[in-house]
C-alpha cells in the first residue's frame, strides 16, 4: 500500500522516475527491523545478552546446529565421525566456507572459537571435565579426545542458548573476559561497522560468498541463504512508536510486539502476527534460601500453594488462553524431559490452604523483601501478582520497586534484607534453557555457586550428574522425573508457566519460519 | 568586553570540575553493576568479578577517578563498558539530531510566541487574550509525551503526512531532514510557546504603560511600529532570560520527545546509558550538557546588550 506521503514524493519526484524504481528495487531487498532491544556489543561470548546472539546468528556460522525439533544437525561441517571406542570425536568442515574478510574458514579456526567459547559456556564446562584435547588433523579437520564418553558432545556444540560461534583464529584467541571489537565471521550476513551506531542502528549486508547447504531450512539448521541484500535494525524505545512504525510502513519486521499492542497490530491488514520462536518466556520466582523466611522449604511451599500460574500469565500476557500456557514443572514443556512428578502442590491454587500452611510453617512475620523492576514490563507483571499472593497470605512485604540495572547487582547480596539483602525477585527465561539440566540455571543446587538465592541440596546435584552421564533416553526421563518431584519438595523456585512472543511483519515480507532464535536467513521482500 | 568573555571562559573551569567531581562521585555511590549486566543471567559470581576486573571496576575510587580525570586533561572521554567505542564517538554520533531538534524547536517557539505575547498584550482583556493565555495554560499542562502521540496519531497515522519516528541527517537534504522533525519540534516546543508567551504578554503589558509609548503613539507612530520597534526591544532582556533558561528545559525534554520519536539524540544515549551503567557515557555527557549550559548562560548575557545599550561588560 502506497500511502498519501508517498504519492506526495512519488508526484514531486515524478521527473526522476528511473532512479525511483531503482531505490524501490533496493528497498525491496533491505528488511527494516525492530530489534527487541539495543545492540550495544558484537561479541556474543563476552556477554550473553540475546541481541547479540542474534547478531552473532547473522555474522557467524555454527559447526553443528539445532532443528525445529531440537535435533543436533550439521552446519559449518560436513559431518562428524565417533571412534569405536566413543573417546574421539572428529568433525570435517564444508568446502567454500569463507570469513567476510576474504579468508578461508580452518580447523585452526574452529579450535580456537570453541576454546574461547568452552571458558564460558556453562554446559561445556560441564563436560569439560571429560575432553583431553581439542586439536587440529588437517585444515578441514579437527578432533576432540575424551578421556571417557560425552554423548552430549554434538547437543553441546550445536545449543542455541549458548552457541558456539565460529571466528577467525586471531579474533577467537582473545581473552573470553576480554570483549572483541570486531564482527568477522563467515555467516550469511556482513556486519558493516560504519552504519554503527549504537541505540540508533545496526546493518548487516549479504555475504556474497557465503554457501548455504543444500537442504531446506529447519529451526537454525539446513540452508541458511540470505534472500535480502540488507538487514537493518532500528532501535526504538517506545512500543507505541514502533507498532505505529508498523502500521505506517515505515518498518518490516518487530521481533517483540508489546502483548498490549497485539490487538492494533492485529487489525491491520498490512501486517502479520503470529508466533516465531519455537518455544515460549518461562517466568520464575525466585527465593533466597539463606535468610528467613525462605530458607524454610515449608514456607516456600506454602507460598507454592497459593500460585495460581494462569493469574501471572494474564498479567504479562492478557486473556488470550492461546497467548501462554500452564505448565507445572521444572522442564520445558513439550520437550523429552516435560514431566510433572510430584508438581501436585501447584495444583493447589488457594490462599486460604496456603495460609493454614504458613502457620504450620511457623512464619514468624519476618520481613519479605520482593524487588520488582519497574523498567522491564513482564517481570515486573510476575512481580506484582507474587506481591499481591504474599500480602493476601498475610506475610509482612516490603515491595521493592527498581530499575534492572540495580535489581542485578542487589540480586547479588547475600546479606539479610535488614543489611540490604532480598527475600524474592522474579526472572524469565527461554524455554530452552530449562529443556537439559546441563544448562538449567535455575534447578542448580550446589550452595554458594548455585543461581541467586543459592539453594543447596545434594540430591538434585547427585540426580544432574546422572543425568549427565546416562546415555539412553529413558533413563534420562526417569532421572528428570526425580530431579522435578525433589525440586518440589524443596521449592527453592516456583515456574510460574510460560507466554508466547509473537513477532509482526509485513505481508510483503516472505520466507519467514519458526526457530529457536530470531534470525532472518531465508527471509524475503516483495 | 573580549576580556570578559575570556573570564567568563575561564570560570567555566572550575565549574566543570565541580561537576566532574559531583558526576563521578554520584555514579561511583548509586547502586548498579554494568558487569552483571553484561555477564547475564549464566555467568557464575567469579565470572561477574573477572568482568569488573577486566573493565576496571574493581580499582579504588581515588584511582579510578584520577585515570578519569587525566584522560579528560588529555581530552580523552573515555571508552563505552558495552560498546568498547570511544565516548567521544558515540556523542558525536547523537548530536546532531539533538541539535536540530534544539534548534527547530526553538526557532518555532519564538516565531509563534513571540508574536502571540505581543498581540495578547496589545489586545488585553479580549477573546484572542483569553484564547492566548487558555493555549498557554494548556501547554504547560498536557505532557510533552501526550502532544507526541496525539500529534503522530493524527499527522502520521490518521492523515499520512509526516513520519512517525525516526531521523534523517541534513546531508540527505532540506526536507528528508525537516520531515523527521516537524511533529517532534511541535510536541517539544508546545511547554516552551506557552512559557514565552507568557513571558512577552506579561513584560510587554509593562512596557506598554510607559510614558515613551504614549509619547510614540502621540508622535503618530504607526501600531505595529510602536508595538515590534519600540515596545518589543524595551521588553526582549526577560524575554531573552527566558529563552535561556528554556535551552536547559529543552535538553530535559528532549529525553522524553526523543523517545517518543525514535530520534537518535543524546537525550537517549543518556537514558540508555543510565539504565546500563555505563559510566564513561553518562560523565561525558553530564560534562557535555553542563559545559553547553555554561556557553549558553555566557551569549545570553552577550545577546543584552544587542537590545540594551546601557549594558556594557
Amino acid at each position: 500500500m502506497i500511502g498519501r506521503r508517498g504519492l506526495m514524493a512519488a508526484g514531486a519526484a515524478g521527473v526522476m522516475a528511473p532512479r525511483i524504481v531503482g531505490a524501490q528495487g533496493a528497498a525491496a531487498r533491505t528488511l527494516r527491523v525492530i530489534p527487541q532491544a539495543n545492540l550495544t556489543s558484537l561479541d556474543p561470548v563476552w556477554t550473553t545478552a540475546v541481541v547479540t546472539r542474534n547478531n552473532a546468528f547473522m555474522v557467524y556460522d555454527q559447526i553443528c546446529a539445532q532443528d525445529a525439533s531440537g535435533a543436533i544437525r550439521p552446519q559449518m561441517a560436513e559431518g562428524w565421525e565417533l571412534s569405536d571406542d566413543k573417546l574421539a570425536w572428529t568433525f570435517t568442515l564444508r568446502e567454500g566456507l569463507y570469513f567476510h574478510d576474504g579468508e578461508k574458514v580452518t580447523a585452526r579456526d574452529c579450535v580456537a572459537s570453541i576454546q574461547r567459547w568452552a571458558k564460558r559456556d556453562p554446559f561445556m564446562q560441564v563436560l569439560q571435565s571429560s575432553v583431553a584435547e581439542v586439536a587440529v588433523v588437517d585444515d578441514r579437520r579437527f578432533r576432540f579426545r575424551l578421556h571417557r564418553p560425552v554423548p552430549l558432545l554434538t547437543e553441546a556444540l550445536g545449543q542455541t542458548q549458548f552457541p558456539c560461534f565460529v571466528m577467525p583464529e586471531r579474533l577467537a584467541s582473545t581473552d573470553a573476559f576480554q570483549q572483541i571489537r570486531e564482527a568477522v565471521g563467515s555467516g550469511p550476513f556482513r556486519f558493516l561497522p560504519s552504519e554503527w551506531n549504537p541505540g540508533q542502528r545496526a546493518v548487516w549486508a549479504k555475504h556474497d560468498r557465503y554457501v548455504p547447504r543444500q537442504e531446506p531450512v529447519d529451526g537454525l539448521a539446513g540452508g541458511r541463504a540470505p534472500r535480502l541484500d540488507r538487514v537493518e535494525w532500528t532501535i526504538i524505545t517506545d512500543p507505541a512508536t514502533s507498532a505505529n512504525a508498523m502500521v505506517l510502513g515505515e518498518q518490516d519486521y518487530w521481533e517483540y510486539p508489546l502483548h498490549d499492542l497485539l490487538p492494533v497490530m492485529r487489525r491491520s491488514r498490512d501486517l502479520v502476527v503470529e508466533q516465531r520462536l519455537l518455544d515460549g518466556t518461562y517466568g520464575i520466582c525466585r527465593f533466597n534460601s539463606l535468610h528467613p523466611p525462605f530458607n524454610n522449604p515449608a514456607i516456600r511451599r506454602a507460598v507454592a500453594m497459593a500460585v495460581d500460574q494462569r493469574d501471572y500469565l494474564r498479567a504479562v500476557a492478557g486473556n488470550e488462553p492461546d497467548g501462554w500456557g500452564v505448565c507445572e514443572g521444572v522442564f520445558t514443556c513439550g520437550t523429552p524431559l516435560a514431566n510433572e512428578a510430584g508438581s501436585e502442590i501447584l495444583k493447589t491454587r488457594s490462599i486460604e490452604r496456603a495460609r493454614a500452611a504458613l502457620r504450620e510453617a511457623g512464619y514468624n512475620n519476618e520481613r519479605v523483601v520482593l524487588i520488582a523492576p519497574g523498567d522491564y514490563p513482564q517481570i515486573n507483571a510476575l512481580s506484582m501478582v507474587t506481591a499481591d499472593i504474599l500480602r493476601r497470605m498475610g506475610m509482612n512485604l516490603e515491595l521493592v520497586s527498581t530499575d534492572w540495572g540495580t535489581l542485578v547487582q542487589r540480586r547479588a547480596s547475600k546479606e539479610p534484607v535488614e543489611r540490604g539483602g532480598w527475600s524474592i525477585i522474579h526472572t524469565t527465561s527461554s524455554g530452552q534453557a530449562l529443556s537439559m539440566p546441563v544448562f538449567h540455571l535455575f534447578l542448580r543446587t550446589n550452595g554458594p555457586s548455585a543461581w541467586f538465592g543459592w539453594p543447596e541440596d545434594a540430591e538434585i546435584e547427585r540426580l544432574r550428574a546422572a543425568w549427565v552421564a546416562a546415555e539412553e533416553a529413558p533413563e534420562r526421563l526417569r532421572l528428570a522425573e526425580q530431579m522435578n518431584r525433589r525440586s518440589m519438595e524443596i521449592m527453592h523456585y516456583v515456574p510460574l508457566g510460560y507466554y508466547w512472543q509473537p513477532s509482526a511483519w509485513r505481508r510483503n515480507v516472505s520466507g519467514v519460519f519458526r526457530a529457536p532464535a530470531t534470525v532472518f536467513w531465508n527471509i524475503a521482500k516483495s | 568586553m573580549f576580556a570578559y568573555v575570556v573570564r567568563r571562559v575561564l570560570a567555566t573551569i572550575p565549574v566543570m570540575a565541580v561537576v566532574a567531581l559531583f558526576v563521578f562521585s554520584l555514579l561511583y555511590i548509586s547502586p548498579g553493576d554494568p558487569a552483571a549486566v553484561i555477564a547475564g543471567d549464566q555467568a557464575t559470581p567469579a565470572d561477574v568479578e573477572r568482568i569488573r576486573a577486566s573493565l576496571g571496576l574493581d580499582r579504588p575510587y581515588l584511582v579510578r577517578f584520577g585515570a578519569w580525570v587525566w584522560d579528560i586533561l588529555r581530552g580523552d572521554l573515555g571508552t563505552s563498558i558495552f560498546t568498547n567505542l570511544p565516548v567521544a564517538t558515540m556523542i558525536a554520533q547523537r548530536i546532531e539530531p539533538t541539535l536540530s531538534l534544539m534548534v527547530v524547536t526553538l526557532l518555532l517557539a519564538i516565531s509563534v510566541a513571540v508574536p502571540m505575547g505581543v498581540v495578547a498584550a496589545w489586545k488585553q482583556g479580549t477573546l484572542i487574550d483569553r484564547a492566548v493565555m487558555a493555549f498557554a495554560v494548556l501547554g504547560f499542562s498536557v505532557p510533552v509525551f501526550v502532544v507526541g502521540y496525539l500529534l503522530a496519531y493524527f499527522f502520521a497515522l490518521e492523515w499520512d503526512l509526516l513520519p512517525v519516528q525516526g531521523y534523517t541527517p541534513f546531508a540527505r537534504g532540506f526536507w528528508p531532514w525537516l520531515e523527521n522533525l516537524i511533529l517532534p519540534a511541535i510536541a517539544l516546543g508546545s511547554v516552551y510557546i506557552a512559557l514565552i508567551a507568557r513571558i512577552t504578554r506579561a513584560t510587554m503589558l509593562e512596557v506598554l504603560q510607559q510614558d515613551y509609548i504614549r509619547t510614540a503613539k502621540a508622535k503618530g507612530v504607526g501600531q505595529s511600529g510602536m508595538l515590534f520597534l519600540h515596545a518589543l526591544k524595551n521588553a526582549a532582556v526577560p524575554i531573552v532570560t527566558v529563552i535561556g533558561i528554556g535551552i536547559a528545559l529543552l535538553i530535559g525534554g528532549a529525553v522524553v520527545t526523543e523517545s517518543v520519536f525514535a530520534i537518535p539524540g543524546l537525550g537517549r544515549l543518556t537514558v540508555d546509558a543510565i539504565l546500563r551503567r555505563d559510566y564513561p557515557v553518562i560523565q561525558g555527557v553530564v560534562l557535555l550538557f553542563s559545559f553547553v549550559y555554561v556557553l549558553v548562560n555566557l551569549a545570553i548575557d552577550l545577546v543584552y546588550t544587542l537590545f540594551d545599550p546601557r549594558i556594557r561588560y
